[in-house]
């Protein structure tokens, strides 16, 4: 029989992020008996790295904005696949969220009468999204990081999970192991939340940190829950591009929301190009009307490199392969022309992006108050997930929740900037309220120690093949460079094939990596385990791919490169048959309330 | 339409021509750098990495390709998949912006994602070593929890009533940025590992050492907060042991000013409230709620 420590809680929340800490926090508030699993230490996951902001309908800078034109802009974002519940309900609490967050610690950048001011942001008709500088992910994680310690939630750091437990159809908690020691962990629970996060590091290009392995989506599936809209990956179109080790990086929409504008290496704004018909009526069409835009001017349109981020990574895509790119095959993002109509510009730059000009100056020599930045998309979140109910979050799996980025529904095919902030505020909110209630109606889950010994036995698997096979980093290395290639921005049902195939022989060799050491810290032992987690992921964006022949938000496709309303119509779901295949089916969207229909419409 | 068109053109033509050039000198540059850099020449460095679990260990060198646009943290990982698959060392976003990759490079506390090998001497062997002020783990890794445990004995962040009847606050932003230099901090605890009280002393129990007493400033100094942790700091989170050498804000990757702004503020209230003859009298006559408006007048 395999060792491992056991722990008990009503509730527990696999990840510790924005989402899994809100989800914790309002487990606890619930009464509930919880446990919080951090991938790293507290306080490191990824929501330290969104910088731009969260959005939220508080009026505060443009009194025109309530909840219900937050609603048509995310609903017109996400090319109205989205989950229409779960896009009302965003709009109409994020405020509330944003508001309880002021009243935790955090402190937002203020209007002029003291108010938590907003700003511009891609897609938002209004300037919404609250911020502090470019660091609103480390404020807000660090706000409910110091809010939790003083909860009685067990925090569990650096500590991966390996496998959901069920008792018959209901969840019953988890397995993991510690990383310092490799100790294997069981956690018996009445009902689970997963807030793991996203996928990027399923590709090579990415701004995601090493821990985005798809850790949530694959426990979801394996333990049988239903996934969707997985085809949808948004690649963020400012990474940086040079020097290449930090290709990838996030260069944040604010920069644009702050009058930062897109050239190629003639120096020409190409922005303006191509507009899309449902965005025209609120864009800029010069850019005397853009700037004024970005300087407050409530009269004036959004500049055209404001327009939400699929559309700004293709027309970036197509200046690069049309030979207009920058030397490192991005294109230039120019802060530093403000100069040109602010008298005090460099100081408003550095106080306005303070990160992006220590980043930019101590990684590529590069002064952004004089110089251009060269920037290109970058694999940034996966608007897929798992499917959820709306009010509560809960999926397929009974006492199974998610929130944040691993769940879906929100953001449809296309996630608008600072709605993921706002995003996993509400929903680990409503997560985490939702879980302390089924797990206080439920008996304790009986956990099966068998079911747990196989696990662990599997898990190890790696340190007996010693000194066998390749190491695990050759292999991830391999897929992530497969889907950067074949299942990236631009995709044809030829190269989906082609990878499904290459997949085939990814997994073969996976089955086979060995690992030397000990289970001590060991980063080749948990490559080897994550590695399993992209594996599934990245088979499931792949089929799911191949299935939706158009283009929409995020997915687009050379082989059907215009949107074709009949695929309006419904979600990709994507879930694990009997026998252990892909079921990939088509879920009709439920028709739109007739309330929500008139506010769509109102807004068009 | 029309007349959009045309204030598009006149720019583009004349006002915005110094900005086109601006952007082909800046491609131009940009080119160049890239004769040299983009990571198609490389040549071989030397890294001397600390193996070893708990205390015992010793450095090893290792032999990698590099070329200049990287950082130290590029150098491990290639080293990890080159061979030493399980050489540990703490990550996550690569960017400068988590503090999880904090280690001592030949001897200074850096974090290693944002440490280019650019602006070190490649010609001699890199070391790279654990922070040494914490318990070692496993090769880079070490035990940061103190300074978890630290954090929760300073009192949590209380606010005074909203300002408003719906249940917000009215801060001035010239309020905001005092103390958002001090919530600027990653936690990557290298002021820690360099501050000679934990580092040479050990004294993680009794001082909490620069990082928290950041966190404390925050507190003290938050337009909102209410609470007075003036005691505290002097009796339970060692204020008084730091000397003030600065070195902590000579380290610091966010560039906080630790030592003048933070705590040199807060050893200032200890003493106003301590060693202040006549503000003692005054604090005794009037009862302990002077103490509270003392601060508010303060700030």
């Amino acid at each position: 029989m395999a060792e491992y420590q056991r722990h008990e809680h009503d509730v527990l929340v696999i990840g510790a992020g924005g989402a899994g800490l809100r989800a914790a926090i309002e487990s606890a508030h619930s009464g509930a008996s919880v446990g919080l699993i951090c991938k790293s230490l507290l306080g490191k996951a990824h929501t330290v790295m969104a910088e731009g902001g969260v959005a939220a309908a508080l009026a505060n800078v443009d009194d025109r904005d309530n909840w219900k034109v937050h609603f048509a802009d995310t609903m017109r974002g996400g090319q109205y696949l989205n989950n229409w519940r779960m896009a009302e309900l965003h709009a109409k609490e994020a405020p509330d969220r944003v508001r309880e967050l002021e009243a935790w610690g955090t402190v937002f950048d203020r209007t002029a009468d003291g108010r938590i001011l907003q700003r511009n942001f891609g897609g938002h008709k209004y300037p919404r999204l609250a911020h502090v500088g470019d660091r609103t992910g480390l404020e807000m994680i660090r706000t409910l990081q110091d809010y939790a310690i003083y909860q009685p939630i067990d925090v569990h750091m650096e500590c991966t999970i390996v496998s959901l437990l069920k008792d018959g159809n209901r969840i019953a908690g988890a397995v993991g192991y510690d990383r310092e020691r490799g100790r294997f962990k069981l956690f018996a629970a009445k009902a689970v939340v997963l807030a793991t996060g996203g996928i990027g590091r399923a590709y090579s290009v990415t701004s995601n940190s090493w821990e985005y392995t798809g850790d949530g989506h694959a426990l979801a599936y394996n333990a049988g829950a239903a996934l969707q809209d997985m085809e949808f990956v948004q690649f963020h179109p400012t990474g940086m591009v040079w020097p290449p080790s930090v290709r990838g990086i996030l260069v944040t929409e604010g920069v644009r929301g702050e009058g930062g504008i897109l050239v190629n290496k003639e120096g020409r704004r190409f922005m303006f190009d191509d507009i899309p018909e449902n965005y025209r009526s609120q864009t800029a069409d010069n850019e005397e009307e853009g700037w004024r835009y970005t300087q407050g001017d409530k009269n004036a349109r959004r500049p055209p490199e404001l327009l939400t981020r699929d559309h700004v990574a293709r027309a970036i895509m197509k200046e690069v392969r049309e030979g207009r790119g920058s030397p490192h095959g991005g294109v230039f993002l120019d802060i530093s022309w403000i100069g040109s109509r602010l008298s005090n510009a460099e100081a408003h730059i550095k106080k306005k992006l303070p990160s992006m000009y220590h980043q930019f100056k101590q990684l590529a020599d590069i002064d952004i108050t004089k110089e251009p930045m060269e920037v290109g998309p970058t694999t940034h979140y996966v608007m897929g997930g798992i499917r959820v109910d709306g009010d509560t979050q809960m999926s397929s799996v009974p006492g199974l929740f998610a929130a944040g980025e691993v769940g879906a529904g929100l953001h449809g095919a296309n996630r608008l900037g600072g709605n993921s902030l706002s995003d996993l505020l509400v929903f680990g909110m409503r997560a985490g309220k939702y879980a302390a209630e089924f797990a206080a109606r439920q008996s304790s889950a009986r956990v099966d120690g068998q079911n747990a010994d196989a696990i662990i036995h599997s898990a190890l698997e790696p340190f007996d093949r010693q000194g066998g096979g390749e190491g695990p980093y050759q292999v991830e290395h391999d897929l992530q460079t497969m889907m950067q290639e074949l299942v990236g921005i631009v995709r044809r049902e030829d190269e989906i094939k082609r990878a499904l195939d290459i997949l085939k022989t990814l997994n073969d060799r996976a089955r086979k990596v060995s690992v030397t050491g000990n289970r001590e810290y060991n980063p080749g032992w948990h490559t080897a385990l994550d590695l399993q987690n992209l594996l599934t992921v990245s088979e499931i964006v792949a089929r799911a791919a191949l299935e939706r022949k158009e283009s929409r938000g995020g997915h687009f496709r050379d082989d059907f490169p215009e949107k074709n309303p009949s695929y309006g119509k419904f979600n990709i779901v994507i879930r694990r048959g009997p026998n252990g295949e892909m079921q990939v089916t088509r879920e009709p969207i439920p028709e739109m309330r007739e309330d929500l229909k008139r506010i769509v419409e109102e807004n068009k | 339409m029309d007349a959009g068109q045309s204030v598009r053109e006149e720019k583009t033509s004349s006002g915005n021509q110094s900005f086109a050039r601006n952007i082909v000198e800046s491609g131009q540059r940009a080119a160049a750098r890239s004769d040299t850099s983009a990571g198609t020449e490389t040549r071989a460095a030397t890294f001397r990495i600390w193996r070893g679990a708990g205390a015992s260990g010793q450095l090893h060198d290792y032999s990698t390709n590099v070329s200049e646009g990287m950082v130290v943290l590029d150098a491990i990982h290639q080293i990890q998949a080159e061979g030493a698959t399980d050489l540990a060392v703490r990550w996550n976003c690569k960017a400068g912006k988590c503090g999880s990759c904090s280690a001592e490079i030949n001897g200074m506390p850096r974090l290693m994602c944002m440490t280019r090998l650019s602006e070190l001497d490649l010609k001699q062997p890199v070391t790279v070593e654990p922070m040494r002020a914490f318990p070692p783990v496993k090769d880079l890794v070490t035990d940061v929890s103190s300074n978890f445990r630290a954090k929760k004995r300073i009192r949590k962040f209380t606010p005074r009533a909203p300002d408003a009847p719906d249940g917000t606050w009215r801060i001035a932003q010239s309020d905001a940025d005092r103390v958002q230099e001090f919530r600027k901090c990653i936690e990557c605890f290298l002021c820690q590992d360099v501050c000679h009280v934990l580092r040479d002393h050990q004294l993680h129990e009794q001082f909490v050492g620069p990082r928290l007493l950041v966190h404390a400033a925050q507190l003290e100094m938050h337009p909102l907060d209410i609470l007075d942790r003036t005691d505290e700091l002097k009796e339970s989170h060692g204020i008084g042991y730091c000397n003030i050498t600065k070195c902590c804000t000579k380290v610091c990757p966010e560039n906080i000013t630790i030592t003048d702004n933070a705590i040199i503020p807060l050893k200032e209230r200890v003493v106003d409230k301590y060693y202040d003859p006549l503000g003692k009298l005054v604090r005794l006559m009037r009862g302990k709620k002077s103490t509270e408006t003392g601060k508010g007048e303060a700030r």
